[in-house]
């Protein structure tokens, strides 16, 4: 790996420039998340894990962008980086204009609550709370007024058809509906992205299908997804495709181009 | 997080897991139980010693003249009590001479008392606390009869045989007849009852209506002064607050020119008011609040350390709730008020249900025992806010380690 940078397979020019060309500059607004040289290292009783080895990303508003990967490839450590979960130990990582990497703790609590609307593999949701109190949560976070936050939650309920259920306890709903309400929980708040991890990992293939086609509508409607699974025909429903491999993004390619790879 | 929701949230968990929050709280609640019982005992006896009775042995704004106190419980060392066995007695001789120094307006009495016994037709003989009495007893101590009526200055001037006799003792010396009229021998003589005096109640199960009142001139001082023309106590009672100062000046400088003092000697007699009675109870009320203090404390030193630990544990059992919450936007203070709240909260609740428990058993107390507690509501407010602080103290630690917690990790755990 004798020059890294001219090994990132980025999908186009556009995004080469504006990862490659111009460290330490904020991005320009289309560009939601801009990671610059992102490295994550991990001490594990003395042996260092080179989880991210210098990834470069570029994601526009509006895209919905798949991270594959086996594991251990790193994707898990990046969807926390991106997720600002985490913090990396080198590089760049610029958020809808802001300089992420170099946050403080409760900064980067701030911009979770903000900025990025999570949706887990296991649901995460509090289980002796109600589906609208799960969903009022990051209102709850952001100092929403509790009557707009019931409002708010309500809302997002409904948009993800839940309307009738908002009563109800994590345990007195299906698998499809307790992710619906996690669906609501991260967009209740408005966030620039949706990060979604494995997030029909704990689900049988119709209900995938059916949260799949809940994303579907959401980037649709013009709303940034980032989603990371290690299913290829999940990922196939994105319309970008990343492919992480020991720490480095090994292809970055279009739907078509994947499912065309995929194919062979 | 606002404080409110963090209340509310702290709350639910309490109402979600009722019988384990009630254990945790089980300490505070005991400590802070105790703390009211016990103060409200002493709170009770303080009150019982400031209104009832030493309030009714030395009357308001009023001073007795002895040879010694009479009330000193307490620390009176041999050399004093030497020097006041030492003290010459107050005389019969010596009382004109301090009334003339007094000025008008001033109300003053005599008087000698001692137990002995009592003999009715209608009885067996009985003990009765009888006090041989001059001047405006009477009034200084607000006394008044339920049936029949006081001396007549008459018979207190000729010393007649005549008694007002207590409550008590009327039923046990007359039990099935009206004592009024009636006859009673005291000391081998025959005294006609003319009143019956109110009750002046009772202390620790102790009547204080076993009382026979006679006058001073009568035969009956004979019995209670061993010493010929001695009297026990000199009752000077000024008409306002402020005038007692001046008026024991008048009455030391008469005592200490009969009693041929030179200004380096110390008084030889005693001037007492109630304050001066009630000093030595301020000071065992100081030993036993602090006593009534000091071992609650243990009971919610034991409970702190309880919600502590009950805390640490439901932070690590709350991991991965913890992690859920920082991902959705939790900052490091909205967690660590979250456990603080949900601490304090519980401790409090401890501490307001010792409040109750505590109260109720200063009643049973009240109810089933002659001890007069009562609940001093600064006894409640100091129990709220210990409640609040033990809950800060001991979720100082727990929520700090949650506010600390890696997100990543703590959504890891299950």
């Amino acid at each position: 790996m004798s020059n890294a940078t001219e090994e990132v397979p980025l999908s186009t020019t556009a995004e080469r420039q504006v990862v490659v060309g111009a460290a330490g500059k904020a991005p320009s607004k289309e560009w939601v998340i801009v990671t610059r040289e992102i490295t994550r290292e991990y001490d594990m009783g003395g042996e260092v894990v080179r989880a991210l080895r210098g990834v470069n990303l570029a994601v526009r508003r509006n895209e919905y962008v798949a991270i594959m990967g086996p594991s251990g490839s790193g994707k898990s450590t990046l969807m926390n980086l991106i997720g600002c979960l985490d913090t990396p130990n080198a590089g760049e990582y610029w958020l809808n204009g802001q300089m992420v990497s170099t946050m403080r703790d409760d900064d980067l609590a701030r911009v979770r609550n903000k900025e990025i609307g999570f949706v887990f593999q296991t649901f995460n949701l509090l289980p002796r709370a109600t589906a609208l109190h799960n969903v009022e949560l990051p209102l709850v976070y952001a100092g929403v007024s509790s009557a707009e936050r019931k409002q708010r939650a309500n809302d997002a309920l409904a948009s993800v058809g839940l309307g009738n259920r908002v009563h109800h306890r994590p345990n007195e709903l299906s698998g499809g509906q307790r992710q619906r309400v996690a669906i609501a929980r991260a967009l209740v708040n408005r966030p620039s992205i949706l990060l979604a991890d494995e997030p029909t990992g704990n689900l049988d293939s119709s209900t995938s299908e059916e949260i799949m086609k809940v994303f579907a509508q959401l980037a649709e409607s013009g709303q940034t997804v980032i989603m990371v699974t290690h299913e290829p025909d999940i990922a196939a429903h994105a319309r970008r495709v990343v492919v992480l491999r020991d720490g480095l993004i090994a292809s970055d390619d279009r739907r078509e181009k994947f499912a065309a790879k995929m194919g062979n | 997080m606002p404080f409110f929701e963090a209340v509310k949230l702290a709350f639910a968990t309490i109402r979600v897991q009722k019988l384990k929050s009630f254990f945790t709280a089980l300490g505070v609640c005991i400590g802070v139980m105790f703390l009211i019982a016990v103060v409200s005992i002493v709170d009770g006896m303080g009150r019982y010693m400031e209104n009832d009775l030493i309030g009714k042995l030395i009357a308001i704004n009023s001073f007795e003249l002895r040879h010694r106190p009479n009330i000193n419980i307490g620390d009176v060392d041999r050399a004093t009590w030497l020097e006041y066995n030492r003290r010459p007695r107050i005389l019969e001789s010596d009382v004109q001479p301090v009334v003339d120094a007094l000025p008008s307006g001033t109300l003053w009495s005599i008087y000698s008392e001692a137990g002995v016994q009592v003999e009715s037709e209608y009885s067996r003989p009985r003990r009765g606390n009888v006090t041989a009495v001059d001047g405006d007893y009477f009034e200084i101590k607000r006394f008044g009869v339920t049936d029949g009526r006081l001396f007549t200055p008459g018979e207190l001037t000729q010393g007649s045989n005549v008694v007002v006799l207590g409550p008590d003792l009327v039923k046990r010396l007359f039990p099935t007849v009206d004592a009024l009229g009636r006859q009673v021998k005291i000391g081998g003589k025959m005294y006609t009852v003319v009143g019956i005096g109110e009750s002046l109640g009772s202390a620790f199960g102790m009547s204080f209506d076993n009382y026979v009142y006679a006058p001073f001139r009568s035969p009956i001082h004979r019995l209670l002064n061993r010493e010929a023309h001695a009297i026990d106590a000199l009752v000077v009672q000024t008409p306002t607050a402020d005038a007692i100062t001046d008026g024991q000046e008048r009455v030391r400088a008469v005592m200490r020119a009969r009693h041929q003092l030179r200004p380096s000697q110390k008084d030889n007699f005693s001037l007492q008011t109630a304050d001066t009675a009630l000093d030595f109870w301020n000071k065992i009320k100081g030993y036993l609040v602090l006593a009534g203090i000091a071992l609650p404390a243990f009971g919610l030193v034991v409970g702190a350390i309880v919600i502590m630990n009950i805390m640490l544990v439901a932070v690590a059992e709350r991991t991965h709730e913890i992690g859920i919450r920082k991902a959705l936007g939790a900052k490091r203070r909205d967690i660590l008020i979250q456990f603080m709240i949900e601490a304090t909260t519980l401790s409090t609740f401890g501490a307001a249900l010792g409040i109750a428990v505590g109260s109720g058993l200063a009643l049973l107390i009240r109810s089933t025992t002659p001890m007069p507690t009562f609940v001093a509501p600064w006894s409640i407010v100091v129990g709220v806010l210990i409640g609040a602080g033990v809950g800060v103290i001991s979720g100082v630690y727990p929520a700090s380690r949650a506010s600390l917690l890696d997100p990543v990790a703590a959504l890891r755990q299950e």
